[in-house]
Parts: structure tokens; C-alpha cells; sequence
């Protein structure tokens, strides 16, 4: 009982007024949770990964099949979009909604650009017989890569989405908050896409 | 790689998919009559809706509510109703064993017998536990905690209609195609399409996948509010011991169910691409199916229990009238068990050649738990020494749970000794030991919390004579039943049999059947427990609110709580907050009353889940048309819903003041 | 109480002795193999679990008690018992309630940790009985198993003949389980002889037994496999040597013969089979089948896993999760097993108790 508030005495049972709950207080520790719970999907793709990147079955591994160099320009894509994702927060807490409506454009066009990269090696891998369905490695691999690709896919419609809406009702709190959002959302993809650089690609080339 | 023509998912009818006529079971005379029941019931629950125009009621009230009262009162219904349709299964099965002995196929073949087991379980867990705990999580929770929702109270709405839309698409299995036939956790092999080339196993994937993202996410919602939604000073340590567990169940949601849809989404790959990844060639490793279901699987049994034990915690201070013993260590014995949840999985399959090492490893691990599950048992215990039980309803269950759980704790450790688990794992004395801790606490634990909480949420008490009937029904009738699984195991019995040959197993089948029978009139009783005391809600009401000397929040409102749940916002300065208010002279206030923010309804949950069902139903079915459309669907409806931004409203003054003075005229009325 | 109804009430004097004679003549009639099991090693499984148990109802039958005890002297109208409304707390209590299940763990977690040692299924056994250690010059019986669908395959490589859905063996010789598994995953139970072991395909696990008593007894199945899983059960003879080389000599002149293509065809699923008996069998057959590689023309996976290697760079051998793939033949479990000497045959080596990959060209049951 001493360490309550020292604002409640002890034989008050009820605030006398509403409490202003801001609107949304929950989200950020909402989305937050919700990130954790998909950084386990990831983890059990990682660890999916780990189990069979080995598992060959006869067929290519990854010296055979990863070129590093796009990689890295895939990359370096996702990380100036994350960059550029952080300008256009900047400017949101600047309150300046054309900067922020820029900035935001230029990441989703960072964002394309990884996807496109990203497509443009499934496609080149499974013309090469290396798909999916060739061994448990390359199974492994493309559900890893690919649900992150799938995860870049969903962040990029819903920047699009939040864009129209920023131009509709401009830089408002509830807008604000989904921008934060949407932030988290993708530095934590980003995150995941330095683990599968460092985990799949790298470490596959020092195999 | 290609594939059997018959089986690729690509070289089917472009319109009908993979369905044809044979899809029905039209040659199975049972399912046909079950069909026709629940046709003919469903047209007149749909016929009788329609003459007393309830739809726009049910509409606006319920399936677009986002009241977390009215939420959990629907994932409570789901889970009674699919406790019925999970008991069939279970009677089914019990007749079968008892019949099919000297010969005799008994009257299940295995095509139908397999699916029986196997829908048994997904459905006693998904559907009836899992509903169940989180309709009691949703109701109480806040209540206790002083909130007046939770808090994404649209996300709740949506949660339970995604976990609806799970059982629906289970139900479907019932009369369109075929459940799987692999057991509750689908193991490949036998899971893969190889073996298993029909829709079964789609259904079992699509049916779990959807419900879990409903669970998932309101994981997410109560760990919010739990953590942001309290009362002043309502401090961790100061919350209701079912609050506590509550966190701790949803903190398990939040960290185990992504693994199942991981591991989930990887079978489908399997079976939909031809991925490799726990198939026996190309390098797959289907024992990694069985660690990564088992990591989720472990958790889930703690899910379930974990809300119960705080139940049981509230249920047996309040009837002994006594402050719950030992607050501190149930506390940290909760969050022991929360983590060591973790570190046991392995338990399940000590049988599948792990070292000496390993299996002791998880065996003593397996074992630790049972340490802080023991002190629970003693707290409870302490609880209520020096106290004044009152052997209402909800104390008789906590007194059964007491006994029955012990005895199933202890052969939960039996099992956990590896070598012992060679001669026991997946026998029926294996079977007998999770009913005996999931009806025995689960089970138990919610018919208790029904008891305990149903005249908050409807106004009057629930009949004691229906009501003990039943729990006498439901007791002796569990120990018919599983007692002699006890003995069957030890007999070398093993589990999912379908025939068998030694004529000297058959008169424990026999008892377990009539163990089985008794549950039935158990739940029969149940049901005419509810009946009944609807019928004569006006003798069983309960005008104070507080029908049980409570001690926790809830009761501090009225019964049913108003939509906004407190007028005032209470301040809390103990975990027995109710308790500490009447002791201190608590006078309830009648007047000052404001307006009250709350969230709007909104359709948007049933509408996407409604389109997830036809998802599933396309991804099972090979329509690949409609699991398009409907994919779209899901994304345009849920871009739609972003766009409105008018998601609250204020509950106007004299609205709160009329249901204020409506409150006070009754406690006046039932002091006079 | 609520009496559920009248009927039982009026039944209720009879009902009363139900129980008591019912169940003292049931299971004394019954059978309670796991309980009294005939091998060695299930009988020092069932010890330990009868030693858990007695440990465990040390503190279980007093907990119920004092259930009953303290629910009825507390009850509400008996004013006489003591009221304490607000005791919560007693740290001598918390102490006990604690220390208690504590003390039960450590001596349980103890026994556990030596049994699970000793009882290892891979641990070759070292004696016959309750002192009566195995002797020097005794070769343990080896017996290759493979689970079907649905049905028990049994070769006896020593002997060169196999069988379908009967066992036998010595008694008092310890026999070792080779055991794998055609299509699902199933578990081999012989409860009289020894505890259970998973098979699984393109894996091999390993079950060391001995049988004390000759008799004809059960084994089946302990993991459900599929549709015809209920007929998989076989019958275990445990015999005199005598008895047994006149049943070895009799599978010996069986007339059928285990050829590669008669395997693929038995291969096939089918239900309750009655027992088979094959004269000849193929050599390896075995390591073939856990090899995938039964089929003429298929490479099989411990080539394909050599592939793999040919790849210098490549890891050899990720530990996966705790299972049997962890241990190769050539990382033998423990001292008696390193007895063995070398892996007979480079299929043999290179035989991974786990799944190892195969390859493109080896034909999944997918696309057959």
C-alpha cells in the first residue's frame, strides 16, 4: 500500500473523472508483440534452414548457385530503404507531409527494386533445375528468401496504402502511428534480411 | 519433380477443382444421418432466426460487437458446441472399441474410424479448449483488471471469427470429402501426400492455419491489455492471480503458435509444391516435423491449462472466503512453468532413438515442472485451511480438479522417466493420462469458471440441482472411462486401434464405454442445467452483482456489466481489490456520472473471415479461382477497413446515468 | 449430493460391492504384461517404474488426504474449525510445499538419469538376467527389422532367411534390433520382451533385448500408420535353442526366396497378413531398403550423401535435433559397441541413422 501513487488516497476506489486514455496507447506494444511472434516464423525458417542446408541430395549447393555480387546489390537496396524510410519519419515529426510522402515513395521504390532483384534470381535458380522441389536445401532456402520476399511484398502495399491515406487526411495522429508501424515493420525486415545474408549466403559461399 | 496426374494440384478441373460427386458421402449411412439432423436442425435455427427477426439483432448485438463480454460469451458457445460435435467422436469411438473384438470389425471401418480419432482430437483442442480458455480470458480479464475493453477491440471481433471460421471449415470436412486420417498432429510421412493424396489433411492444414492466426493475434491483444489496460494502482503484483496466468497463457500463445504455422506452412509446401522438407527422399527429415509441431505442442497443453489454474485459484479463495495462500509463489510458480514449457518437448518422443543423454535431459526437465505445479496444489490447499468452504458449484470442481489432477500429474511423471516411457508411450495408459490432466483440469476448470462466472455475465445463477447431477455425471462417469485405460495400458494396449484380438481386453472397453455413457448424461445434465435456469432466471436472479462474496473486481459491478463495465474508473490498492473495497466501507456512487468513450462495431471481422473460409475452402478443394478471389478479397476488405478512421464513440451521459440509477433502484430494492 | 438417479439409488446397496469384487476378479484375470514382462530389460523398465511410482505416492496419497481432510473440517457450517481470513503466508510452509516435491524430483531425476543410461535402447546388452552377466563368446542374434505397410518384415542375416509377422528368438541370448521402415513412420513393441522403439524410413534405429521365459506372446505396432495398422501385429516366440534351431531350420527350406522384386512387391500395402516365410533372402536387403535404393537402377542415399561430401567444402554432418541421426556407425555409443570392429560394407558406413538426401535420380514414391 505505500507504494501506490501518492495522489490516491487509500480509501479512494474510483477516479472521480474519466482518465484521458490516449488513443492507441496500446499500439506500438500491440505491434511489437506481433513482430516478436513473426521473428519466430523466421526463426523456425532459420533453424529449417540450419537442419537441411546441407541436404544436398546430389544436387547444387550454394557455390554452384549464389552470386554473390547481386546479392549484395540486393542488399545495399533494402538497406537505403531503410535509410530513406528513416528520412521520411524525420520529416513526419517535422510535420512537412510532402517530404514525408517523398521519402516514402523513394523506399517503396528501394523496396521494388529488392523485390524485382529478388525474382529475377528465383527465376534464374529454377531455370538452372534448382528449385524448390530439387532437394531439401534448395527447399529450405526458398522458404526462407521467399518469405521474407513475401513479408517486403506486404510492407510495400501497405506503405502504398498509407501513403494515399497520409495524402488524404494528411500527417494525423492515427496516421502517424501506423507510419511508426510500418517503420518497425521494416527495419525488423530488414534485420531478417541481414541474418539471411549472413546465414544463407555468406556462410553458404565459406562452406 | 512431377507428380501422380491424379494428385498434381495443377492438372485438375479448372472450375470444380478436385471435387466431384464421390466428395459426398452419400454412401455412408451415418454421416448421412448426421447431415440430415444438422440440416434439418440448422433450417430450423435459420427458420425460427427469421420468424422472430433476429438477424438484424444478432447482426448488430453480436457478430459485429466488439465488446469483449459479448465476444467471449461467443467463443464460449462455439466451444460448448463443439464439445458436443468432439464427444460424438468420442462415443463413436468408445463403441467401436468395445464392439470390435473376436473378429468383429465392429461397425467403423478404418476409413471412417481413422478420421473419427484424428477429428477428435484437433477438435477437443482447437475447438472446444482453445475457445473456451480464451471466451473465459476475453470475459474476465478486463473486468478484473478495471479496463472497460481490451485493447484493439476490433482485433477481438476479428480473432473470434477467425477461429469460427477454423471450426467451420472442420465441420465442412464432416459432410464434403474427408478429415484427415493421420492422427491430431498429422506427422509426416503418413501427412505427405504420398500417403495421404486426399483432402483430408488440406482440411486439418487450412482449418488450423486460420483458427490459429484468430488465436494468435488475440494472444497479442491480451498481453496488451494486461500490460497497458490496469487500474491505477493495480501494480504486476497487486493483479488477480487469474490475470497473472492469463499473461502467462498468452505470452505462450504469442511465443509457440508461430511455430505451428511455420511448421504447418511447411507440410503445405510439401504437399501443394512438392517442397522436400519432411519427405523421406531428397533429404527431407520428417523427425523434424515431429521436434517443431512438439515445440508448439508442448506450450499449447500450459496454454490451456495455465487460464485454469487461475480460475481454480480464484474459485477456492472465494469459497473458502479466505485470502488466496502463498499470492507470491503461485505468481513465480506460473511464470516457472510459463518457461520451462519450453524446455520439455521432447517427452513426446523419447521413443524415437535420441541418446541416453538427451532423453534424461528432457525427462528431469519434465519432472522440475511438477514443482511449482505442486506448490499450486499446496497453495490451493493452504487456501483452504482455516477457511470457511462453501461447497457451491464452482468449489465442488475445484475439488475434483484437486484430486483428479493429482492423480494425473503423477502419471504425467511416470511417463516423463524415459524407460518408463518406453513400455507406456502411445499405449492407453498414455491416452488415459492427458484426459485424465485435460478433462481433469481443462475441462473441469471451465465448467468450474461456467459456474463461477455465468450470473456475472447474465444476471442469475445457474441451477445447483441440474448442476450437481451433472457433476456427478461428469466425475464418476471420467473415472468409468479412463481408469480402465489405466489398465488396458499396462496391458500393452496400444492407442488408435481399431480391432483387436485378445478377448480378455474387452470387458475394460466395456466399463470405459459405460465411463463414456455417463459423461454423455453428464453433458445432457449440463445442458438442462442451462436450460433450466434460464427458464427460471427471474427465481436464480442475482440483483447485487457480487452472488458470491467475491473478491476480485468483477464483482464490484453489476450482473450482467454495463457495456462500458465501470462508471468510474476503480482504483485498486489490493490484489483482493473487491474484498479490500467492502472491508473499507466502499460506497458506491450515484451520481457524477460523464459520458464513456467506446470502440464502434464493426463488420469487418466476420466479412474477412467469412472470406477466409473460402479461401481454405479453394486451397483444399484445388479451386484455385476462388482461393484467388478470395485472397483478394481478404486484402481489398482489409485495406477498405484502414480507411475508416471512425472507429469510437461516446456512450451519452444520460444513457450512463439511466443504467446507473437502474443499478442503484435494484440493490435498493434487494436490501429491502 | 445429488443423487444422479433414482434407479442408481435403489441399485446402490449392490453397487456398492462392484468395485470391489468386480475389480479384484478383473484384474486378477487380466494380464498386465508391462507389469510382469518376461524379458530382462522390461523388467528392469518395469522396476523403475514401479520405484517412481511408490516415490511419487509419498507425497500424492497425502496431498489427497489432506484434500479430503481439509475440505471437510473447513466446511462452512462447522463453526468449530478455526477461521483466518487473511492468513496468506507462511514462509516455513512455502518452504515445505517447495522442498518437498523438490527432494521427490532429485531422487527421481537421479534414478532417471541412471536408468535412461543403462536401459539406452542402443546399449548392447550386458547381462541375461539379475546377475547373470552375458558371457564373453556370446554374438548377440541380430534381427533386421522392417516395418511395412502393413506388416513386419523380420530377416535373420546370421541365418539367411526372413520372415513376415513372426518372431523368434533364444532364450536368454541377447538379440539386436536393426530397424527401419518402408513408407511411415511405425514403432516396434514386443511388451513382454522390451520397451518400444520408433522405425522410420531411410533412418535405422537399434533395440538391444534378451527374452528369460520361452512362450508365444504379442507385438504390434505402437504408432499408427495408416489405415491397416490395427492388423499389424505379430506373434514373439521366446524358446529353447532347441526349439529354436528347429524353427530357424524350417525357415531355412522355406520355399519362397526375398529377391529384390519380390520385396518391392511385398513392399505393397496390405492387411492382416498371415505369417510368411522366406528360404532365401537378398543379400544387404536390409541397408538397401533404409537406403532407398531396393529398386535396380535407384543410387542410393549413402552414395548420394558421398555426393554431397564430394563438395570439400561442404559440412559432413550438421547436428541436427537430439535424434539418432547423431550417431554413425563409426561413432560407436559406448565401449562395448566399439567391440564390433569396422562397418561391414561401405554401404554400411555410410548407412546414416538419418534421413540422408538423396537424389533427383532416385524415384520418390511420388512419382512412381
Amino acid at each position: 500500500m505505500n507504494e501506490l501513487p501518492v495522489d490516491f488516497d487509500r480509501d479512494t476506489f474510483q477516479l472521480p473523472e474519466e482518465p484521458h486514455h490516449p488513443e492507441g496507447s496500446s499500439t506500438m506494444l500491440g505491434f511489437w508483440l506481433y513482430l516478436m511472434s513473426d521473428c519466430l516464423i523466421f526463426a523456425m525458417l532459420f533453424a529449417t534452414y540450419g537442419v537441411l542446408g546441407t541436404s544436398y541430395a546430389g544436387g547444387p549447393g550454394p557455390k554452384e548457385l549464389f552470386e554473390l555480387p547481386l546479392v549484395a546489390l540486393n542488399t545495399a537496396m533494402l538497406l537505403f530503404s531503410s535509410i530513406t524510410y528513416g528520412f521520411a519519419m524525420l520529416a513526419m515529426t517535422d510535420g512537412k507531409k510532402g517530404a514525408t510522402q517523398g521519402w516514402l515513395a523513394i523506399t517503396g521504390l528501394f523496396g521494388l527494386a529488392f523485390l524485382g532483384i529478388e525474382m529475377y534470381e528465383f527465376a534464374h535458380l529454377i531455370m538452372e533445375g534448382a528449385g524448390p522441389q530439387r532437394s531439401a536445401f534448395l527447399s529450405s532456402f526458398f522458404i526462407l528468401v521467399g518469405t521474407h520476399g513475401l513479408h517486403v511484398t506486404f510492407g510495400i502495399i501497405w506503405l502504398v496504402t498509407l501513403m494515399v491515406q497520409v495524402q488524404q487526411k494528411g500527417l494525423i495522429a492515427a496516421n502517424q502511428r501506423r507510419l511508426m508501424c510500418l517503420s518497425l515493420f521494416w527495419h525488423f525486415l530488414d534485420v531478417i534480411w541481414i541474418g539471411v545474408f549472413t546465414f544463407v549466403y555468406l556462410m553458404g559461399m565459406l562452406r | 519433380m512431377a507428380q501422380p496426374d491424379s494428385l498434381s494440384p495443377l492438372n485438375v478441373s479448372p472450375i470444380f477443382g478436385r471435387f466431384t460427386l464421390d466428395a459426398l458421402p452419400l454412401h455412408e449411412p451415418i454421416v448421412v444421418t448426421t447431415f440430415a439432423v444438422v440440416a434439418l436442425g440448422g433450417a430450423a435455427l435459420i427458420a425460427a432466426l427469421t420468424y422472430f427477426k433476429l438477424w438484424g439483432y444478432l447482426w448488430k448485438e453480436w457478430f459485429t460487437t466488439v465488446d469483449h463480454k459479448k465476444i467471449g460469451i461467443m467463443y464460449m458457445i462455439l466451444g460448448i458446441i463443439m464439445l458436443l460435435r468432439g464427444f460424438a467422436d468420442a462415443i463413436m469411438m468408445r463403441l467401436q472399441q468395445a464392439m470390435a473384438f473376436g473378429g468383429s470389425e465392429g461397425y467403423l471401418n478404418a476409413h471412417h474410424y481413422d478420421q473419427i480419432f484424428t477429428a477428435h482430437g484437433v477438435i477437443m483442442i482447437f475447438f472446444v479448449a482453445m475457445p473456451i480458455v480464451t471466451g473465459l480470458m476475453n470475459y474476465v480479464v478486463p473486468l478484473q483488471i478495471g479496463a472497460r475493453d481490451v485493447s484493439f477491440p476490433f482485433l477481438n471481433n476479428f480473432s473470434f471469427w477467425m477461429t469460427a471460421a477454423g471450426a467451420a471449415i472442420v465441420m465442412m470436412s464432416l459432410f464434403v470429402g474427408e478429415f484427415s486420417q493421420t492422427g491430431w498432429l498429422a506427422m509426416p510421412p503418413l501427412s505427405g501426400i504420398s500417403y495421404s493424396p486426399g483432402v483430408g489433411v488440406d482440411y486439418y492444414i487450412w482449418a488450423l492455419q486460420i483458427a490459429g492466426v484468430g488465436t494468435l493475434l488475440s494472444g497479442v491483444n491480451l498481453i496488451a491489455t494486461i500490460v497497458k489496460m490496469r487500474a491505477p494502482g493495480m501494480r504486476m503484483m497487486k493483479m488477480p492471480i487469474f490475470c497473472w496466468t492469463a499473461l502467462c497463457t498468452n505470452i505462450l500463445i504469442v511465443a509457440a503458435f508461430p511455430v505451428l504455422t511455420a511448421v504447418l506452412a511447411l507440410l503445405s509446401l510439401d504437399r501443394y509444391v512438392g517442397t522436400a522438407f519432411f519427405t523421406n527422399t531428397l533429404g527431407g527429415n520428417p523427425m523434424m516435423y515431429v521436434n517443431l509441431i512438439w515445440i508448439w505442442g508442448h506450450p499449447e497443453v500450459y496454454i490451456l491449462i495455465l487460464p485454469m489454474f487461475g480460475v481454480f485459484s480464484e474459485v477456492v479463495s472465494t469459497f473458502s472466503g479466505k485470502r488466496l495462500f502463498g499470492y507470491t509463489s503461485m505468481v513465480y510458480a506460473t511464470l516457472v512453468i510459463t518457461i520451462l514449457a519450453y524446455l520439455v518437448w521432447l517427452h513426446h518422443f523419447f521413443t524415437m532413438g535420441s541418446g541416453a543423454s538427451v532423453n534424461s535431459f528432457f525427462g528431469i526437465t519434465t519432472m522440475i515442472i511438477s514443482i511449482p505445479t505442486g506448490a499450486k496444489i499446496f497453495n490451493w490447499l493452504f487456501t483452504m485451511y482455516r477457511g470457511r468452504v462453501r461447497f457451491e458449484l464452482p468449489m465442488m470442481w475445484a475439488i475434483a480438479f484437486m484430486i483428479t489432477f493429482t492423480l494425473g500429474g503423477m502419471t504425467g511423471v511416470l511417463l516423463a522417466v524415459p524407460p518408463a516411457d518406453f513400455v507406456l508411450h502411445n499405449s492407453l495408459f498414455l491416452v488415459a493420462h492427458f484426459h485424465n490432466v485435460i478433462i481433469g483440469g481443462v475441462l473441469f476448470g471451465a465448467f468450474a469458471a461456467i459456474n463461477y462466472w455465468w450470473p456475472k455475465a447474465f444476471g442469475f445463477k445457474l441451477d445447483t440441482k441440474w448442476g450437481k447431477r451433472s457433476f456427478w455425471l461428469w466425475v464418476v462417469g471420467f473415472y468409468f472411462a479412463f481408469m480402465p485405460l489405466y489398465v488396458l495400458g499396462l496391458m500393452g494396449v496400444t492407442r488408435r486401434l481399431r480391432t483387436f484380438d485378445d478377448p480378455s481386453l474387452q470387458i475394460w472397453f466395456l466399463i470405459a464405454g459405460f465411463g463414456a455413457f455417463l459423461v454423455a448424461l453428464g453433458i445432457a445434465a449440463m445442458l438442462m442445467q442451462f436450460f433450466v435456469s434460464v427458464r427460471d432466471r427471474k427465481q436464480l436472479v442475482d440483483t447485487t452483482g457480487d452472488p458470491w462474496n467475491g473478491r476480485t473486481l468483477e464483482w464490484a459491478t453489476s450482473s450482467p456489466p454495463p457495456d462500458y463495465n465501470f462508471a468510474f474508473t476503480p482504483v485498486v490498492h489490493d490484489s483482493d481489490a473487491w474484498w479490500d473495497m467492502k472491508a473499507r466501507g466502499y460506497k458506491r456512487p450515484e451520481h457524477g456520472f460523464a459520458a464513456i468513450h467506446m470502440p464502434s462495431n464493426t463488420a469487418a471481422g466476420i466479412i474477412l473471415a467469412g472470406l477466409s473460409v473460402a479461401f481454405g475452402v479453394g486451397m483444399i478443394w484445388y479451386l484455385w479461382w476462388l482461393a484467388g478471389l478470395s485472397f483478394l478479397g481478404i486484402i481489398a476488405v482489409s485495406i477498405a477497413h484502414t480507411f475508416n478512421y471512425k472507429r469510437d464513440f461516446y456512450i451519452p451521459k444520460e444513457e450512463v446515468v439511466a443504467q446507473e440509477e437502474g443499478r442503484t433502484r435494484l440493490l435498493s430494492e434487494a436490501v429491502a | 449430493m445429488a443423487r444422479p438417479f433414482p434407479l442408481l439409488r435403489q441399485l446402490r446397496p449392490a453397487l456398492r460391492f462392484v468395485p470391489v469384487i468386480g475389480l479384484a476378479a478383473l484384474l486378477s484375470g487380466c494380464d498386465m504384461v508391462v507389469l510382469n514382462p518376461m524379458g530382462d530389460v522390461a523388467q528392469q523398465q518395469r522396476n523403475l517404474l514401479v520405484f517412481a511410482l511408490a516415490l511419487m505416492l509419498l507425497i500424492v496419497i497425502p496431498v489427497i488426504a489432506l484434500i479430503g481432510i481439509f475440505a471437510w473440517k473447513y466446511r462452512a457450517d462447522n463453526k468449530d474449525a478455526a477461521y483466518d481470513p487473511d492468513w496468506d503466508h507462511s514462509t516455513m510452509l512455502e518452504l515445505v510445499i517447495w522442498s518437498a516435491p523438490l527432494l521427490i524430483v532429485i531422487c527421481l531425476g537421479a534414478a532417471t538419469w541412471t536408468g535412461t543410461h543403462l536401459l539406452d535402447p542402443y546399449r548392447p546388452i550386458e547381462r541375461i538376467s539379475k546377475g547373470e552377466p552375458v558371457a564373453a563368446d556370446v554374438k548377440p542374434l541380430e534381427v533386421q527389422v522392417v516395418a511395412l505397410d502393413w506388416k513386419w518384415l523380420f530377416i535373420y542375416p546370421e541365418y539367411g532367411f526372413a520372415t513376415v509377422n513372426e518372431l523368434a528368438a533364444p532364450v536368454d541370448r541377447p538379440i539386436k534390433f536393426r530397424l527401419t521402415s518402408s513408407s511411415v513412420m511405425n514403432a516396434f513393441y514386443v511388451p513382454t520382451l522390451v520397451g518400444m522403439i520408433y522405425t522410420m524410413p531411410s533412418m535405422e534405429t537399434q533395440l538391444h533385448a534378451v527374452i528369460n521365459e520361452p512362450g508365444d506372446y504379442a507385438g504390434f505396432s505402437s504408432n499408427y500408420s495408416g489405415a491397416g495398422f490395427s492388423g499389424m501385429r505379430f506373434r514373439f516366440y521366446g524358446m529353447d535353442q532347441a526349439g529354436f534351431d528347429q524353427w530357424v531350420a524350417r525357415n531355412q527350406t522355406a520355399d519362397g526366396a526375398l529377391t529384390r522384386a519380390s520385396y518391392l512387391k511385398l513392399e505393397k500395402p496390405t492387411e492382416n497378413v498371415p505369417v510368411m516365410r522366406f528360404g532365401e533372402v537378398a543379400p544387404n536387403l536390409f541397408d538397401l531398403v533404409v537406403n532407398h535404393c531396393v529398386k535396380p537402377g535407384d543410387v542410393c542415399m549413402s552414395d548420394m550423401m558421398k555426393m554431397d561430401r564430394g563438395d570439400p567444402s561442404s559440412m559432413d554432418d550438421e547436428s541436427g535435433m537430439s535424434m539418432p541421426m547423431g550417431r554413425r556407425p563409426e561413432e560407436p555409443l559406448n565401449g562395448a559397441d566399439a567391440g564390433e570392429g569396422p562397418p561391414r560394407s561401405p554401404a554400411d558406413a555410410d548407412n546414416r541413422s538419418r534421413p540422408s538426401p538423396g537424389a533427383l535420380a532416385i524415384p520418390s514414391t511420388r512419382n512412381k
